[in-house]
């Protein structure tokens, strides 16, 4: 019991610390992310072929570099863009440091997110506004993103968790968060008890994010 | 008297398969129009053609002495305003009550919000669903949707209301309720309206003349005695 107290007291300020830092650049980084991935995944479906406007040329485009952002292992992208990050934030360790690889991992995930939700959308729904008069942008803001609300939150909840286990692995990098307390001390120096606590709670943590998402989803759910 | 709606060499192809051929047409102001043929005849494609959710392969569409086909985006917004529809599946928009489906046209036309609330409650009242307004459409039968459909439809005072098997997907008494409804705000409003069915039972309720699509080519006209 004892031994217990004092590894509390040894290890606490510096997990509490690491999930600060975890939930910091997990929600910093959603949402960032959401500001790019929103308006392209809006583009992908509206300049499809079958689209409000029609512009394959370009959706082809955007798609191919979705694609390829996509396909590029994040462990990769945290590694590869360094320069890029440290001219846009000034430095390259620490958790705001790990913001900038996580939004460009995450904008081209949500993208395809946001994609998958807007073509849930009732087509007939669309054909109705557009029978109203209704411009291809009024549609897009008043049919295809309220009426995909449910599906939208429950892929931010999808999207928030993914990019809290990307940002575990920041942790190789000196990232911060409590994926870097589970890589120096569980791994590099074998205390596996702090380890295992680290994974406890990034577990609780996706659970809570999830819970959210699907609460949110589900109550805000008309259809229900 | 001039047509309200009126096509002039009409052709609709898709792909190398001809659904429409030549097809001239002309419906009156004020009038009950039928349109009856069997699935694929192309009944459906005709009058998506008359607010150009539809492209025709080529030939020409008036609506109110205005060729539509070659309308700039704007103003065609503008032009189908003037055109209510209402649909087999209702086509309702689920995240909103029943109120704000009926506001929705207004808020695309930028009627201001009070006065559209005022208009959609009006309208209400016309369908008989003033108890249902703050409902979501989930909530309400299939004659209920399609009455809020109409309601949303002929919101902004439409000069014609375009009903695509309107009545298709529901059980012949709520049909007879929805007929008598449309047949209402045709004497009530003056509004234009172009049935869409392959019932004839609707055609013979309803109508005052019949445009019969059959093969991929013919359009009759037929006059019943009716109306």
């Amino acid at each position: 019991m004892d031994e217990f107290l004092t590894w509390l007291q040894t290890y606490s300020p510096m997990l509490a610390k690491g999930l600060l830092e975890t939930v910091y650049m997990t929600l910093m980084s959603t949402l960032l992310a959401y500001v790019i991935g929103l308006p392209v995944g809006v583009l992908l479906v509206v300049t499809e072929k079958d689209g409000l406007v029609p512009m394959p040329a370009l959706n082809k485009a955007v798609g191919f570099i979705v694609n390829i952002l996509r396909s590029v292992p994040f462990l990769i992208l945290l590694i590869a863009i360094i320069p890029f990050t440290r001219f846009v934030v000034g430095t390259t360790i620490g958790s705001t440091a790990t913001v900038v690889p996580l939004v460009i991992a995450a904008a081209p995930f949500i993208a395809r997110l946001v994609e998958g939700s807007l073509k849930e959308v009732d087509r007939g729904a669309i054909e109705a506004a557009t029978a109203m008069g209704a411009s291809p942008w009024q549609i897009v803001y008043k049919v295809l993103l309220p009426e995909s609300r449910p599906s939208l939150l429950l892929g931010a909840a999808i999207a928030v968790t993914t990019i809290l286990s990307y940002s575990a692995m920041a942790g190789i990098v000196g990232g911060g968060g409590l994926g870097d307390i589970a890589i120096r001390f569980g791994y590099y120096r074998y205390k596996t008890n702090v380890m295992l606590v680290t994974v406890a709670m990034l577990i609780i943590v996706v659970q809570v994010f999830q819970e959210i998402g699907t609460k949110v989803s589900k109550w805000g759910d008309k259809r229900l | 008297m001039e047509p309200i709606i009126h096509t002039k060499n009409l052709c609709k192809a898709f792909g190398d398969i001809p659904v429409l051929s030549d097809i001239n047409l002309a419906i009156y102001p004020g009038e009950i129009f039928g349109v009856i043929g069997r699935s694929g005849a192309g009944k459906s494609t005709l009058t998506r053609c008359f607010n150009l959710l539809e492209r025709p392969t080529s030939g020409e569409i008036f609506f109110d002495g205005v060729e539509i086909t070659s309308l700039p985006p704007r103003e065609l917004y503008k032009t189908r305003q003037s055109i209510g529809m209402i649909f087999q599946q209702f086509n309702l928009l689920m995240q909103r009550n029943v109120l704000d489906n009926i506001c929705f046209p207004l808020e695309i036309a930028g009627v201001p919000r009070a006065q559209a609330k005022a208009r959609a409650l009006e309208l209400l009242e016309v369908v008989g669903l003033s108890d249902k307004a703050k409902a979501y459409p989930a909530k309400l039968s299939g004659g209920q949707k399609q009455r809020v459909a109409i309601a949303r439809a002929i919101a902004p005072n439409p000069r014609a209301l375009l009903c695509d098997e309107a009545t298709s997907a529901l059980d012949p008494e709520t049909t007879d309720e929805i007929l008598a409804l449309l047949s209402d705000i045709n004497r009530r409003f003056g509004i234009t309206i172009v049935i869409i069915t392959h019932e004839m039972r609707v055609i013979e309720t309803l109508c005052t003349r019949v445009a019969v699509i059959s093969g991929s080519k013919l359009t009759v006209e037929e006059v019943l005695q009716n109306g």
